[in-house]
């Protein structure tokens, strides 16, 4: 298991979120402290050991593949920050020409 | 009042569904200012519903507060979040509501809770602090404190919560009230806002054994909206209630007996359990030998999911937007900035970091191995016993201030309540008196029955025998 430590500010960005300064300065210690616990897993050995990905009984049930209706437009738009035309709007994806 | 007294005064004609909710509102308006457990409530179109309730149906014209993360039309769903809270309103009913409506219940009031659910004292709520109705300057617990303290406060008659790590029983124990944390895919979790999709549970609080399976009744059996959901028959989990616990073998597993638990716990929980084999349970010791790893591979699989699971929170569906974005990925990163708290930050950058190139198998796959040899601990102990007994938490209610608490030091007193999520087995919280702590005269117990998949009829038996001594 690696040395537990976390470059908070890189791992920020994977994850989109725009920390400040002090933020980072609080969680850094924190997260190394939680690695630092986790890393009492490597005290096992686990190389026959298959993992397991979920806790039920049954995984990857599916159900017949049938059309079913979809929520209404008006219900999926009532919560959209920003629309127009019956679609949700955002700043603009591509860059000008 | 139960559940089950109310539903015997409506049928005998002793009072109304408009009656029972003039009289919530009642009590909150006289007493929720002080706990907090409520974030809202409709009374109008829960009058509405009232005037239309079916008696004839088993929850009939029952008042039911949802946790504010499951989802109810036209309602809102802040999940306790700033994320959530300025104009959202639920486009569609949760599977479990569905289910409740179908029932005859009416779904009344969004309960505070920990941020996303991710916390085990509702003080991660962005939108208000819930006090607990036994001491009102210590924390509920959580992350369903608000659906454990109106329980406990008769501000609610019962309430649906949430469990991923203890999220429902570790509030009930500190409330003094019964939390059941059902069999992973006995209930549904088609419209419960996803934290941790491999271990999250919709599970019913209430203040009496027999209520938590009248709910878990109507809640459970399989729905083609979660493929997770188990097929198996719902057996009817009220015949059995009370056949007591004689013959049965319960288990004692050591590592929950160890060093740490607060000497009034330990007590409370031995006396339910001398009283458990005084009715004629057999207890045996057993061990549970991977406990000792459950916070680190939880707190591994938790964040993991949680951080794919709120990446759908960027500000461009619904919720939260920051204000004039200058690109996209300006308006994601400043939305969830703005938008969420603390202990959802972090969750999300450890579960970012984990399941990163380069830290995966080393972390990730590591804990879903260990996860294996948690479930396997469990299987195991039920070849030798019906059901398992434990504390709830180590210590009772603690005082608010969790903020000045390291978040390490707070993970680790989930120690008894995770590890049941992590092998997808069911577990009940129910009151086993109350004990002196830290200055506080008289603060509630909780005593913890595991069961193996599917075992709830078997909890419920036990843990009415432990509400009948108690």
């Amino acid at each position: 298991m690696p040395q537990p430590h976390i470059d908070v500010r890189y791992v920020a960005n994977l994850a989109r979120l725009e920390l400040s300064d002090a933020e980072i300065a609080t969680f850094q210690p924190q997260l190394d402290a939680i690695l630092g616990h986790v890393a009492t897993l490597s005290q096992l050995d686990v190389d026959a050991i298959e993992p397991s990905a979920h806790a039920g009984l049954v995984f990857g049930r599916m159900r017949a593949d049938v059309p079913l209706p979809s929520l209404p437009l008006a219900a999926v738009l009532q919560n959209a920050p920003d629309q127009s035309q019956g679609q949700i709007r955002v700043p603009k994806v591509v860059a000008d020409a | 009042m139960t559940l089950s007294s109310l539903r015997q005064q409506l049928l005998a004609g002793q009072t109304t569904p408009a009656a029972i909710l003039s009289g919530l509102a009642g009590a909150i308006a006289a007493r929720d200012g002080r706990t907090g457990a409520y974030l809202s409530h409709d009374l109008e179109s829960a009058m509405a519903e009232a005037a239309q309730a079916d008696l004839s149906l088993p929850l009939g014209g029952i008042p039911i507060a949802i946790k504010d993360n499951i989802n109810v039309l036209g309602q809102p769903c802040t999940c306790g979040s700033r994320f959530l809270a300025e104009n959202y309103r639920s486009p569609y009913d949760a599977t479990v509501i569905r289910k409740l409506r179908a029932a005859g219940a009416i779904p009344f009031g969004r309960m505070n809770l920990d941020e996303f659910a991710m916390g085990s004292s509702t003080e991660n709520s962005a939108l208000q602090t819930t006090r607990n109705p036994h001491d009102f300057e210590r924390i509920p617990g959580g992350s369903s404190g608000g659906s454990a303290a109106a329980v406990a406060d008769f501000t609610a008659i019962a309430a649906l919560g949430s469990d991923t790590g203890g999220s429902i029983r570790q509030p009930a124990s500190h409330c003094g009230v019964v939390g059941l944390k059902p069999s992973y895919g006995r209930v549904s979790r088609y419209g419960l806002v996803a934290f941790a999709s491999s271990l999250d549970q919709i599970g019913p609080l209430t203040r009496s054994v027999e209520d938590a399976a009248r709910l878990l009744q109507v809640m459970a059996g399989p729905d083609p909206l979660d493929s997770t959901s188990l097929e198996a028959a719902v057996p009817d989990y009220l015949s059995g209630l009370n056949d007591g616990v004689k013959g049965l073998r319960l288990g004692l597993p050591k590592e929950y007996f160890g060093e740490g638990i607060a000497p009034g716990v330990r007590r409370q929980v031995e006396a339910a359990v001398q009283a458990l084999a005084a009715q004629g349970a057999e207890v045996v010791d057993i061990s549970l030998p991977h406990t000792q790893y459950a916070v680190a591979t939880y707190y591994v699989i938790a964040p993991a999911e949680a951080s794919s699971n709120l990446s759908r929170f960027d500000g461009v569906r619904y919720g939260h937007r920051a204000a004039n974005p200058t690109d996209i990925p300006d308006l994601y990163q400043r939305s969830r900035e703005e938008g969420f708290g603390p202990e959802v930050k972090r969750r999300i950058l450890l579960g970012t970091y984990v399941l990163s190139s380069g830290y995966y198998d080393a972390y990730y796959s590591r804990a879903q191995k260990v996860r294996s040899l948690i479930r396997r601990d469990f299987e195991t102990a039920f070849t030798h016993v019906d059901a398992i007994l434990s504390p709830v938490t180590p210590s009772p209610a603690r005082k608010l201030g969790g903020s000045a608490i390291d978040p390490l030091e707070e993970y680790l007193s989930d120690i008894f309540t995770l590890a049941p999520n992590l092998a997808g087995i069911c577990a009940i919280s129910v009151p086993c008196g109350l004990t002196a702590f830290d200055g506080a005269a008289a603060l509630p117990v909780g005593l913890q029955i595991l069961g193996p998949h599917l075992g709830e009829a078997l909890l419920l038996r036990i843990a009415r025998a432990t509400e009948v001594q108690g």
